[in-house]
């Protein structure tokens, strides 16, 4: 085999993610009064527009969750007994799907800063000309060229303008035919299913008067390829962010940031879900002793900072890794480790509130008058709550998850910029800040790593707030989806007077 | 004299997900000056949003499409906005059903008629305050200068409507409209609010437009009614003409469908169908296809209101010509339903008791500090003791927080009676812990007043009905249990169909039947009934109580009836017994009861309901105050500070239960003198 598979602590919890959402979907589908409020969310432009951006995003963190060590190339073999089986032998570095089809981009380090798109470095260094005939050449102090950005350019002076526009407008006349393809297989797979003809649906596509926004979502997608493709094209030949301190490409950083981002927004809930919904819901449906012991726990929880039970943590993980270093043999799994640790404190630390909102929702439940007839019935207690109040707050349950998202990835980046997040090591916007801390404080400044950061996290919480409040409007029974307006009025009005 | 409020062909109509809702389809009603205007009709027929139609106060997706609306003869629908603020609360003023939702909680009472005093007149400072005080002595709070200070928590329901009432009138309005003002409240607070309003009435002049589903208040209340059926008006009759002569089959429907002593022993009229969803477009009559009387013409042509005799006009072919009025139809509405039919279980002698309660206490304890001392106790039922025979009813009656629904589910063992015995077919259940309590809990079982919160809303129907039988096994298999899932089904007259959906899909009668199936697939033998009609609108009403009837006919099922309604009682019970803050106060036949009631609460509980026939001018007797609080009842007899007959001794101690002929118990002091 030419690659070992390495399953990761948190690969392993995210395909577990997977399925249980997928599962969720299944059952969804199969009944009417969840598959309603899903539908209201279908049919939001803005949240379906969102969903086209985490779409992305998602598909990005998917990526780079598969994980693998590439086999090393054999060595020339020394040994006449070619009989013998050979032993593989493979990388010590564990390289993602993503890390393989960025490998352009990754693999090209310069030797520090530039800017985005430079052909030349940032700062000025001792160049030595070549000397004429054999002579030592000359030292000078310039702006040397980079050793990838802009290589292929004869003339940077001349050429550099002409070579990005071009290239650009190249990746945007190639976007268009894109675009109109996932337009085609659109039509494609929904045609049949409205029983319209295509030109119709078109019309109604065009004219916004589908059900599913599609217009919303096909301009989101345009504009989408209108900014990946050009940027894909650019950067087969430039860095279009620029790189970093060490020279590494920061859209790769960036990009291999998204993965610890989601991780973080999506497996901190799955820790802390089980706490939250079995102690809210038992302090609410049990009252007595165990309401008072659960109100407890979580009051003392609360009051503790939780930046310091966070930080408490991840040193001592940290003691534990530096005195066990068996346990861990690379360090991608060290620094993985870490990962799920903080996603595990994080949850610790973040489930009173949801919990709180929970027992409130089942003390207001268990008075209900269904509730008692099942109590009437000498139902167990354990069977009530599972049956007449979990599929009953589930919705608080949902909104709270998908609102705690963007919380969190930006609590990540604070923690690590505190630096009692994740490992070092590991690319993640928080250690993109961190190092911006000292960017921004030369002269000149080091702008792009906090731009790239701030354009990147801004994009994923944006589309997960967006994605958040459709969800909530659709979900909260309180929120009642704006009626639409009358058509008639004042016209039909004038015409019946 | 020209009409005070003018409205003309009005149409209100709503856009929602399902169509255009046609609320108000045209309706045309005046109301003259010093009247008052009842507006009667089933949830959903538009009479609310005929009253938020001329405040303009309707839902963001409402919108009046046409009509006008005259008041004084100035059109308030072309009023700009701005005006029409000058017109709400100044000309107009309005009170509504819930007075526990329409006090701001955190504004004290005096500033909130304050707020309506300066926005539309000029007086202030002292002026003010006096008026504010002239306007709680008006209303009859007592104490209003220290009422003034405080909040709506600190006040009790019917001081809360007094307040709303109070706010209304601040500006002295020419039309005051109450959206059920009555609904919320007891039947004896009830009659001190509508007592109330018409003396404010015959002392300002003012007009009332009354919007209300109880014929009783329209009875004791109106000048002028009219039905409104489906978005539209179809009958408009004076007080006398209307409670005389019924003309629209509706409305004498409605008539019959009213549960009463008189129709005992028979079965409620009931209206067929459902009312027709207001999205449709009507080319007929919109009762046509519920209507017992209906032809061809009636599906085809939609009937005009045709002006009959003397001011009464009605929406219906009958009248207008197309087919003769038959005299034999205007037979009175109130005419008793099949005499002969009498009911079976009346002569059965009331055999050993199934049920048997004796001095059981519900005490709730009161904890307060740190530590959840216990300071004191509620005593929400305190020392209640009843029998039932098998197949017979009792009606549990009191007043809301008198402890009766506490009662009953003590009896169930929902809640663990603090002292006393229930005895359940010769075994006492009050001992009974777990395992032994859960077995026999398929013996006596709960129907719930509200269906829309006693049904799962994410179960099925067929989950519903499974649950009990699951957890008490009365059906082992899946097979048995389907196959009596559709004979339970079948019994309270769903299809077999129903199973496969959820609750959210059917009307409030529809879904109180689905309770009532969940309840009996267990093979109860008792059903304790909490309020179980209360919450629907008369002709479903009608069908549930005669569903319950002919179950208890069929199945000999004994039901244990708690209820604050009088005429329900009269039609279905056996047997009374009278609650008064946590105990019984008088008890006995039906019969016995309700015509010659002993105890002063009872007779004046009973002279409170508002009765249809207005011939014998009947003498309500006022009950001062409210119920006292369960925490801290009055010394001796509860009822003695509110009782007009209270002598020095009822404050000593608690009367003893004196019987008063076979079946007959009061607990009063009055009638010691007569058993000696």
């Amino acid at each position: 085999m030419p690659f070992l598979p390495v399953i990761l602590w948190t690969d392993a919890l995210i395909y577990l993610l997977l399925a249980v959402v997928a599962v969720f979907v299944w059952y969804v589908r199969r009944h009417a009064h969840l598959r309603a409020p899903w539908w209201r969310v279908a049919q939001t432009p803005a949240a379906m527009s969102a969903l086209v951006v985490l779409a992305v995003f998602v598909v990005i963190g998917l990526l780079d969750s598969v994980h693998f060590r590439l086999a090393l190339p054999a060595a020339p073999d020394t040994r006449t007994d070619r009989a013998a089986p050979r032993e593989l032998a493979y990388a010590v570095d564990v390289k993602s799907a993503l890390d393989v089809l960025l490998s352009s981009i990754a693999n090209r380090p310069e030797r520090t800063y530039s800017a985005p798109l430079a052909t030349h470095a940032y700062a000025k260094e001792t160049v030595e000309l070549p000397g004429k005939d054999g002579e030592p050449g000359r030292q000078v102090r310039d702006y040397p060229r980079l050793k990838y950005g802009g290589a292929h350019l004869r003339d940077p002076g001349r050429d550099w303008g002409p070579d990005v526009l071009r290239t650009a407008f190249r990746g945007a006349a190639l976007a268009l035919p894109l675009w109109l393809l996932a337009a085609l297989v659109l039509v494609a797979a929904c045609t049949p299913a409205d029983r319209l003809t295509s030109r119709d649906f078109w019309h109604a596509v065009w004219r916004g008067k589908t059900e599913v926004p599609w217009r919303a979502i096909l301009i989101t997608l345009g504009l989408l390829l209108l900014v990946v493709v050009p940027v894909m094209l650019l950067s087969r030949h430039y860095h279009v962010l620029g790189t970093d301190k060490v020279g590494l490409d920061v859209l790769y950083l960036s990009l291999k940031s998204v993965r610890t981002a989601l991780v973080i927004g999506t497996l901190t809930t799955l820790v802390m879900l089980p706490f939250s919904v079995m102690l809210g819901i038992m302090a609410g449906y049990l009252r007595g002793w165990v309401d008072d012991l659960i109100q407890y726990f979580y009051t003392t929880l609360n009051s503790i900072p939780g930046v310091l039970l966070i930080a408490a943590g991840v040193l001592v993980l940290q003691v534990y890794i530096e005195t066990h270093p068996d346990v861990f043999p690379t360090s991608a799994q060290r620094a993985d480790f870490r990962l799920l640790w903080l996603c595990i404190i994080l949850g610790i630390t973040s489930w009173t509130g949801l919990c709180r909102l929970l027992r409130g929702e089942a003390l207001k439940l268990r008075e209900l008058e269904y509730v008692q007839a099942a109590q009437a019935f000498g139902v167990s207690q354990w069977r009530i709550m599972a049956r007449h109040i979990l599929p009953n707050v589930m919705h608080i349950v949902l909104i709270s998850v998908v609102m705690d998202f963007s919380g969190l990835v930006l609590a990540e980046a604070v923690l690590s910029y505190v630096g009692v997040g994740v490992d070092p090591s590991m690319i993640s916007f928080g250690t993109m800040i961190n190092a911006a801390r000292l960017e921004m404080g030369r002269e000149p400044m080091v702008w792009w790593s906090l731009a790239s950061a701030f354009v990147f996290m801004l994009a994923l919480v944006l589309a997960a707030n967006l994605f958040a409040d459709a969800v909530r409007d659709a979900f909260d029974p309180r929120v009642r989806v704006g009626a639409r307006k009358l058509r008639w009025g004042k016209t039909t009005q004038a015409g019946e007077a | 004299m020209s009409a005070l409020l003018d409205i003309k062909d009005l149409k209100t109509w709503l856009d929602s997900s399902g169509g255009t809702v046609r609320a108000i389809d045209g309706i045309s009603i005046e109301v003259a000056r010093g009247e008052t205007f009842a507006i009667v009709g089933e949830s959903g027929c538009g009479k609310s949003m005929t009253a938020l139609s001329v405040l303009r106060l309707l839902p963001e997706a409402g919108q009046i499409v046409a009509g006008s609306v005259l008041l004084g003869g100035e059109d308030l629908l072309g009023l700009p906005e701005a005006a029409m603020r000058g017109v709400r609360g100044r000309r107009i003023a309005m009170i509504f059903q819930e007075p526990a939702t329409s006090l701001n909680p955190v504004l004290t009472v005096g500033r909130q008629i304050a707020e309506v005093l300066e926005r539309h007149t000029a007086l202030r400072g002292e002026a003010m305050q006096k008026r504010m005080l002239e306007l709680l002595v008006a209303v009859g709070i007592p104490d209003p200068a220290r009422r003034m200070g405080e909040y709506a928590f600190q006040l009790s329901g019917g001081m809360k409507q007094r307040v709303m009432i109070a706010v209304a009138l601040a500006a002295e309005p020419d039309l005051l409209i109450a959206d059920e003002p009555t609904t919320a409240l007891d039947v004896t607070i009830q009659a001190q609010v509508l007592d109330l309003l018409s003396g404010l009435q015959r002392a300002s002049g003012m007009a009332i437009l009354l919007i209300t589903h109880d014929l009783g208040v329209v009875a004791q209340m109106a000048h002028k009614v009219a039905v409104m059926y489906a978005g539209q008006i179809i009958e408009v009759a004076s007080r006398e003409a209307f409670f005389g002569a019924p003309l629209h089959p509706y409305s004498r429907k409605l008539f019959q469908a009213l549960p009463g002593s008189e129709r005992r022993g028979g079965e409620l009229a009931v209206i067929r169908g459902q009312v027709p969803p207001l999205t449709t477009e009507f080319r007929g009559c919109r009762f046509a296809e519920r209507c017992d009387l209906a032809w061809e013409r009636c599906h085809v042509e939609v009937p005009g209101l045709t002006a009959c005799d003397n001011g009464h006009s009605v929406r219906c072919h009958l009248y207008d010509g197309g087919k003769g009025v038959d005299p034999g139809e205007r037979v009175s509405a109130a005419a008793p339903a099949a005499p002969g039919a009498t009911d079976v279980s009346e002569k059965v002698q009331s055999g050993p008791a199934l049920l048997s309660v004796d001095g059981l206490k519900v005490h709730f304890p009161i904890h307060k500090g740190l530590f959840k001392r216990t300071v004191g106790q509620v005593k929400a039922v305190d020392g209640i003791s009843l029998d039932i025979a098998t197949a017979r009813t009792l009606a549990l009656v009191g007043e809301s927080g008198c402890g009766k629904t506490t009662a009953g589910k003590a009896i169930l063992q929902l809640i663990r009676p603090s002292a006393g015995s229930v005895r359940f077919d010769g075994r006492e259940l009050t001992r009974l812990r777990g395992r032994a309590l859960r077995e026999r809990r398929a013996d006596f079982q709960l129907i719930f007043q509200d269906p829309y919160a006693s049904l799962n809303p994410r179960m099925r129907v067929a989950d519903i009905l499974a649950e009990g039988m699951q957890a008490l096994g009365v059906a082992d298999t899946v097979a048995e249990r389907a196959a009596r899932m559709d004979r339970m089904l079948a019994q309270v007259g769903l299809n077999a169909e129903a199973k496969l959906r959820y609750p959210h899909e059917f009307s409030g009668g529809q879904r109180q039947r689905i309770a009532i199936a969940r309840a009996l697939a267990v093979k109860p033998k008792l059903i304790v009934c909490d309020e179980p009609t209360s919450a629907l609108d008369v002709s479903v009403q009608a069908q549930i109580l005669n569903l319950l009837k002919q179950l208890q006919r069929d199945l000999g099922l004994t039901y244990l009836f708690i209820t604050h309604n009088i005429a329900v009682v009269e039609y279905l019970a056996h047997e009374v017994a009278v609650m008064y803050l946590g105990r019984i106060v008088e008890r006995g036949t039906v019969d016995a009861v309700l015509r010659t009631p002993r105890h002063p609460y009872t007779q004046a509980l009973l002279s409170a309901v508002p009765a249809l026939d207005q011939a014998g001018e009947r003498k309500i007797i006022r009950l001062r105050g409210e119920l006292p609080s369960p925490a801290n009842p009055p010394s001796g007899c509860h009822f003695h500070p509110r009782c007009p007959q209270a002598m020095a001794e009822c404050k000593r101690e608690y009367p003893q239960p004196i019987r008063l002929g076979e079946n007959h118990e009061v607990n009063c002091v009055l009638y010691r003198a007569q058993t000696r």
